[in-house]
């Protein structure tokens, strides 16, 4: 199993989970977060006072899949969040070593 | 016999016009109803506007700038705010009714420059039928009282973030006691006071609200010191709707800070909301153009704050001025407070959190000295005394904004250090770090993760 790890533009949230039910991931968990990468902040001013904002707010994604599911993900999402400008996003891979289902104590591929 | 009494009856009735006109113009009579006229009597229609003016000007405390200035700290800091706005309007209250109201407006005998006398002390000699002018006595002290308590409220956007609740609220005890009374009396005592002898022009409170306030916000934040790692990226405003949303009730709130302080339902209250309006909309436009030009972009809280501007300067002359003084004014209001709320404050590097100096003082100061010309006929005003000139009353003008900014000042450094000295003013590193509304107040604004 892995757990993909997905940080994308907040309004390509929408799209990416369409993206990813239609190959068939039952289920995700998402986050607001900040960042940034190579894409720069931006100037706020209040009252005169200049503020240099450098972190960009992000939507960040995160699935457990099956190893046989993982492509399809990755280019799910990939495809979906994709817009050419800077700022896209970053997709990262980790191994899961174990899955419960909380409800029926199912684990690991039953529990996906 | 009968021809007699006829022709007496008819005489009689002839002359009782005679009579009742003899009756109506005999010198008690005239008397009785010139008596009549020089006791001013309730006038429902004045009493029924200035109960509606009161709640009016409490509105803009409660909750205009409670949030006006929370929207303007940081998330953290929110609750302490609007704790600080509620806290000024019970303690306020208290000690307007103990003592204020009498310091402040009853007769000082050998000290009747500077402050009142104690007879009214408890409010003494208010009952449900005493008056005062055309409205009842509680009435006016009940208006009065809201000027008292938003003018401490407002000092807070000067120490924001970073005092201790008890020492913002001894120091606000004291500076209520021994500058805003004072002022309040200087300007408003009636004959003998200060300002009335000089004859300064301060319809609504230019120096007793906004320049006494302004001046105690920038003792207070010099003496507290910035805040920690400011100017930062860190302390942006947090809830910039909630700012927007107070200076809109801090405007409709004004008509009766304004207009109501004319204490009557009459021509003068109604061209007072009117040139508070003009004042207003000038400045805030104004505002907007200073931004276009300089960033390209006006602001959310540019429109807000040039509002304001033009609603402090508009104060002390909204009972003499017309409509075209109430342009120039709020466009040089707009103008000056700009720069003093962005250069002045960057260029001599001191933290006036929420710009109390640089939009309340200095508007106020502006909008005092303004008012000599604003309040003469070529200006559309209501024109000036017998033989006093622009430059004369420009100079009375200015006596009074002096005399506020010396007092107000010299209150403030010694309250301040007292209350420092005595259970110290600013809270600890770890306190400012996690924030006042846990630290102080152990309570959380947002419950959002």
């Amino acid at each position: 199993m892995k757990l993909i790890k997905a940080i994308v533009k907040p309004f390509k949230l929408e799209a990416v989970k369409d993206a990813l039910t239609a190959v068939g991931i039952a289920g995700m968990t998402v986050s607001e977060v900040k960042g940034f990468g190579r894409q720069k902040g931006h100037i706020e001013v209040y009252r005169g006072s200049e503020y240099s904002i450098d972190f960009r707010p992000k939507s960040l994604i995160e699935i457990v899949v099956d190893d046989d599911t993982l492509e399809a993900a990755l280019q799910a999402i990939t495809r979906s969040a994709h817009t050419g400008k800077i700022g896209d996003g970053k997709i990262f891979v980790l191994p899961v070593e174990q899955s419960i289902r909380i409800r029926t104590d199912e684990t690991d591929s039953e529990s996906l | 016999m009968k021809k007699i009494s006829r022709l007496l009856t008819l005489l009689l009735l002839l002359s009782a016009p005679g009579f009742l006109t003899a009756q109506e113009s005999s010198p008690a009579a005239a008397a009785a109803a010139a008596a009549v006229e020089l006791t001013p009597a309730l006038n429902s229609g004045d009493t029924a506007w200035m109960i509606v003016a009161t709640a009016l000007v409490l509105f803009m405390t409660l909750p205009g700038l409670a949030f006006f200035y929370s929207g303007l700290v940081r998330s953290k800091n929110v609750l302490s705010i609007l704790v600080q706005c509620f806290a000024m309007a019970g303690v306020m209250t208290l000690l307007w009714v103990i003592y204020g109201y009498s310091l402040a407006f009853t007769d000082g005998g050998s000290l009747q420059s500077w402050i009142g006398g104690l007879d009214q002390l408890f409010l003494k000699g208010v009952t449900v039928d005493s008056l005062s002018g055309t409205i009842p006595e509680s009435v006016f002290v009940t208006f009065q009282m809201t000027f008292a308590i938003i003018t401490p409220a407002l000092i807070v956007g000067a120490f924001a973030e970073r005092i201790k609740f008890t020492a913002m609220l001894l120091f606000s005890v004291l500076w209520f006691t021994f500058s805003y009374l004072p002022i309040c009396h200087m300007a408003w005592g009636g004959e003998g006071a200060l300002f009335h002898h000089w004859g300064v022009m301060d319809f609504a409170g230019g120096t007793v609200v906004h320049i006494n306030a302004g001046i105690a916000g920038l003792v207070t934040c010099i003496m507290l010191g910035k805040r920690r790692g400011y100017p930062g990226a860190q302390m942006r405003p947090h809830n910039l709707p909630f700012t927007v949303m107070g200076a809109g009730m801090l405007w409709v709130g004004w008509f009766g800070f304004n207009a109501g302080s004319q204490l009557a339902a009459d021509g003068t209250a109604g061209m007072a909301m009117l040139v508070t309006q003009i004042s207003t909309a000038t400045a805030a436009t104004v505002w907007m153009i200073i931004e276009i030009i300089k960033h390209g972009k006006v602001s959310a809280l540019g429109v807000a704050t040039g509002a304001v501007a033009g609603l402090v300067a508009i104060t002390p002359a909204c009972g003499v001025t017309g409509p075209m003084g109430a342009i120039l004014l709020g466009a040089v209001s707009a103008i000056i407070c700009f720069i003093s709320a962005t250069y002045l404050k960057q260029n001599f590097n001191y933290d006036d959190s929420l710009d109390v100096f640089g939009v309340h003082g200095v508007g106020g100061i502006v909008g005092a000295v303004l008012t000599a010309v604003c309040a003469a006929d070529f200006m559309g005003g209501v024109g000036l005394d017998q033989g006093v000139t622009v430059g004369s009353q420009m100079w009375a003008q200015t006596l009074s904004v002096l005399v506020t900014i010396a007092w107000s000042g010299g209150v403030s450094i010694v309250a301040f250090f007292f209350v420092d000295k005595l259970i110290g003013a600013r809270i600890s590193q770890d306190a400012e770090d996690t924030g006042l509304d846990i630290a102080e107040h152990e309570e959380q604004g947002y419950d959002i993760i």
